[in-house]
């Protein structure tokens, strides 16, 4: 029985190496629907969108609907809110945007009824509630004003309401989502 | 073990703090493992991959599943529909519980054959055993989960085994439901410990690979280790070797999963349990068939006890004896391939237990023979279970007090290099001297 | 040669032991059903789209009106090959209970979105038995799944209708069928030639429906089989690679100790 020759050696390390590369591959493979199964499931992302009939909401109201389990605002803005949305001058912002940058049909603001500091649903929905110094909402918790825009104007929330991407399928449905 | 000196810095200062690494390499990279061994000896390897397996997609799928009677059956189907991959891990999972006992049953069977439980594996054995039952439990309850109409009346079933125990039968029956029927309050703690057991076999197979490492592994002449010249360190040549059992046995797994991924269950667990209607074969996966056999094998009354209570001691004596085996077996001689006798005894065992397994399937009164009447399958489960004691009872002991062994070879090296079969005649009383 | 013939022999004594053990299990109804041909079956099986469009219509036509499929959603549908605007056309079609009631407190029932599943036709069980002497129509979404014989057994009740033998009484509202276990049915045969009118021009013969309304229902037990083939062959492939690799990289190993 002959020495192990260094050929042989070599050839074994090179199997060791490729049956290691192969068995990383492999391990890999496996791993990633080990991950993806925890992703939201095909019934979850079903839910993707929302539309709802949004034709019995009169100027000034406004009500909270839920997308993606979320809720957002939908309010139908009056003539005095459009103008005080437009108006502002927005290097004073602190988060600077544009009040036709954040609707698509500017009757109707559609954001996110989560404020940005730490997640509580803002007041502003229902007909009676403190809609704070600006008209627009107004959040109990830590104190934030945000204006006719959905914009933080005063207080501790760092952004302005975020916008949901969303359309009028007809005069009467709005799609979020 | 001695310490080990690594180059790299960090490792090294790790080490003197907690000697893992030390650890690790004495124990599966310098440990030296008989030359001889076959590929039998892949199976606790490949027992130890499937628990981990196991136990990955079994976390996974408990983060999608709800074990209430009205929303567990639901929560499966959504895993198999719904949830990205779901359908694959239920699959792995599903028949990865039968793979878990192909691998361990042939893995004592290899230790039956080869003389494993002896002198001085004696523990090893007994630990192994204590792993099958927490598995046997591990899988009766993981079966009821899906809360299908064999998950609901193997529950049933099983658990009615309980009220055979005299007097407190009943009381320690409803203890265990949880309820006076299976329901809730059952199948919510079944989950409990469905997910608690697996960890303890975990802690069981580390004693049990712990005690072994303590022997050393057995190998096929059943010799001990004479010198190193008999042995090779366990990486890289075993290594290499349970890679290559561990590709040749995902292939299997992989073949059920991906091709005939229901073919080892019952398709009644596709109906969701159904209290007030019994399916028309209640039937426990194949691995309990065997046990399911010896459990109705015993249909009557000895003195005060009932053919129920009778039939259920029979089934826990079944592996119960299994813990004693290495006292019944009386032969200074480990290894089958020196035991002429032992050897034909090991294959009629091993054709008893399909027979066994496949009378489990069966109704008791079907006919084994049509048109023999009196041959129904519960007397060939009788017959079969008689064997069954009677063969560690009676025949084991005989046998090692009867047989004419094999002259076993003077070492593992000799055969491996070619050096000659066996040992020339004059060492042949030393290699009878050998230590069983 | 030794070490080989006896690992084979071993393991496939269990296989033999497990694969025996099953199939006699499984057997125990031992009825045995004309095994069709199915386009799903075998290693590279898929599911022909056309019998599935046509199951889909022979289903909602004839068996909807007793049998819920309750793990179907409509958006489940595009693996039937229907674009996301027709499966939102025919979801209005059929109406579901809302989840939620409506500002009055009523629970009410509106035209299916794609993301509602197929509804059931009773409330509860119980009217469901009420409406059909006292049988409970099962749900079909695991039918092929559930029944021993699957698809074979299922296209078979579906034709075995017939008039019972001599000597065979019939119960109260029974029919006779050659496949069911006891012969004798709750549900009176639903098919009939011309039952459905296929879009596609298909001849709606009996025995044709059933093959549809079979493959519909395999379909409808498991959506997810075509994904299932697809990924085993290739895991398949890679693991005989792989095993190539492992088994030269244990002989290479080896060399010097054989």
């Amino acid at each position: 029985m002959a020495e192990p020759h260094a050929e042989d050696e070599e050839r074994r390390d090179f199997l060791q190496l490729a049956a290691g590369a192969i068995g990383g591959v492999g391990a890999v493979a496996f791993a990633w629907p080990l991950v993806d199964t925890m992703s939201p499931s095909a019934e979850v992302l079903a839910l993707s969108s929302t539309e709802l009939d949004v034709s019995s909401i009169k100027p000034g109201q406004a009500i909270i609907v839920k997308w993606r389990k979320r809720p957002y605002f939908v309010r139908r803005r009056t003539k005095i809110e459009i103008d005080a949305a437009e108006k502002v001058d927005i290097a004073s912002l602190r988060e600077p945007e544009a009040d036709k940058d954040r609707v698509t049909k500017s009757e109707w603001l559609v954001v996110s009824a989560s404020c940005t500091h730490f997640g509580c649903i803002p007041k502003g929905a229902k007909v009676g509630d403190d809609r704070g110094e600006f008209g627009g909402f107004f959040c109990p918790c830590h104190g934030s004003h945000y204006d006719t825009s959905g914009r933080i104007r005063k207080g501790p929330a760092p952004r302005n309401l975020p916008v949901p991407p969303h359309n009028f399928v007809s005069d009467k449905i709005l799609k979020i989502g | 073990m001695e310490k080990q000196n690594f180059d790299n810095k960090v490792i090294q200062w790790v080490d003197d703090r907690l000697p893992v690494f030390s650890y690790m390499n004495h124990e599966y990279n310098e440990f030296p493992m008989p030359k001889n061994l076959n590929y039998f000896w892949n199976f606790g390897a490949l027992a130890t991959i499937v628990l981990v397996t196991m136990i990955v997609t079994g976390i996974v799928l408990a983060m999608q599943y709800t074990p209430h009677t009205t929303l567990a059956f639901d929560s499966v189907e959504r895993i198999m529909r719904d949830v990205n991959y779901g359908w694959l891990m239920r699959y792995i999972h599903a028949n990865g519980g039968s793979m878990f006992f192909i691998v361990v049953y042939i893995h004592i069977f290899r230790g039956l054959y080869y003389g494993s439980y002896k002198a001085p594996r004696e523990l090893i054995w007994m630990l192994g055993v204590v792993i099958l039952l927490l598995m046997m439990g591990t899988a009766f309850m993981g079966y009821v989960l899906p809360w299908g109409q064999m998950s609901y009346w193997g529950a049933q079933v099983i658990t009615d085994f309980f009220t055979a125990i005299p007097f407190v039968g009943e009381a320690i029956t409803t203890w265990l439901r949880g309820d006076f029927v299976i329901d809730n309050a059952t199948l919510n703690r079944f989950f409990s410990l469905h997910y608690l057991l697996p960890f303890v076999i975990v802690g069981v197979v580390a004693f049990h690979v712990m005690a072994l490492h303590v022997t050393g592994s057995n190998n096929p002449d059943g010799i001990d280790i004479k010198d190193p010249q008999d042995t090779v360190p366990f990486n890289p040549y075993f290594t290499a070797k349970d890679s290559v059992g561990i590709g040749a046995f995902l292939i299997v797994w992989a073949a059920f999963v991906f091709f005939a991924p229901n073919f080892l269950g019952h398709p009644d667990n596709y109906i969701e349990a159904q209290p007030l209607s019994t399916p028309a074969h209640i039937v426990p996966e194949w691995y309990f068939l065997p046990f399911y056999a010896i459990l109705r094998s015993i249909t009557f009354d000895i003195w005060f006890l009932e053919a129920k209570l009778l039939g259920v001691i029979a089934m826990g004596a079944s592996i119960m004896i299994l813990f004693i085996l290495p006292w019944l077996d009386t032969s200074k001689v480990r290894s089958a391939r020196y035991r002429p006798l032992f050897r034909l005894f090991f294959w009629v065992l091993l054709v008893d237990c399909v027979i066994l397994g496949i009378v489990g399937a069966k109704s008791p009164n079907d006919l084994v023979i049509s048109g023999v009447e009196w041959f129904e399958y519960k007397t060939l489960g009788l017959l079969a279970t008689i064997y069954y004691f009677g063969h560690f009872l009676v025949l084991i002991p005989i046998i090692g007090k009867i047989e004419t062994p094999k002259p076993l070879p003077t070492s593992i090296s000799k055969p491996v290099t070619g050096g000659g079969g066996s040992a020339p005649a004059g060492s042949a009383s030393a290699a009878k001297k050998e230590k069983a | 040669m030794h070490k080989i013939t006896m690992k084979a022999a071993m393991a496939a004594c269990f296989l033999f032991g497990a694969t025996m053990t099953t199939t006699v299990a499984n057997s125990a109804e031992m009825m045995s059903f004309p095994k069709k041909d199915w386009s799903w079956q075998g290693v590279f099986g898929t599911y022909d789209r056309g019998q599935l469009q046509r199951g889909l219509q022979a289903y909602k036509s004839v068996c909807a009106a007793c049998h819920g499929l309750k793990f179907i959603a409509f958006r489940n549908l595009t693996d039937l090959g229907y674009s996301a605007a027709e499966i939102k056309d025919f979801a209005k079609t059929i109406e579901v209970t809302n989840k939620e009631p409506n500002d009055e407190g009523e629970i009410f029932k509106r035209p299916g979105r794609t993301d509602d599943y197929f509804p059931d036709p009773f409330p509860n069980k119980q009217a469901a038995r009420a409406g059909n002497n006292g049988a409970f129509p099962p749900d079909l979404s695991l039918v092929v799944e559930s029944r021993v014989g699957g698809a074979d057994y299922l296209y078979a009740l579906l034709t075995g209708y017939s008039e019972p033998p001599k000597g065979v009484k019939l119960g109260e509202g029974m029919s006779y069928n050659k496949a069911f276990p006891g012969h004798q049915i709750a549900m009176p045969p639903p098919l009939a030639d011309g039952a459905v009118e296929y879009k596609d021009g298909t001849k709606p013969t009996v025995a044709q429906i059933a093959t549809d309304v079979t493959a519909f229902l395999a379909w409808a037990s498991e959506p997810n089989m075509e994904a299932r083939k697809s990924m085993g062959i290739k895991v398949m492939l890679f693991l005989f690679a792989f095993l190539f690799v492992l088994i030269g990289m244990k002989r290479r190993t080896w060399a010097n100790v054989h």
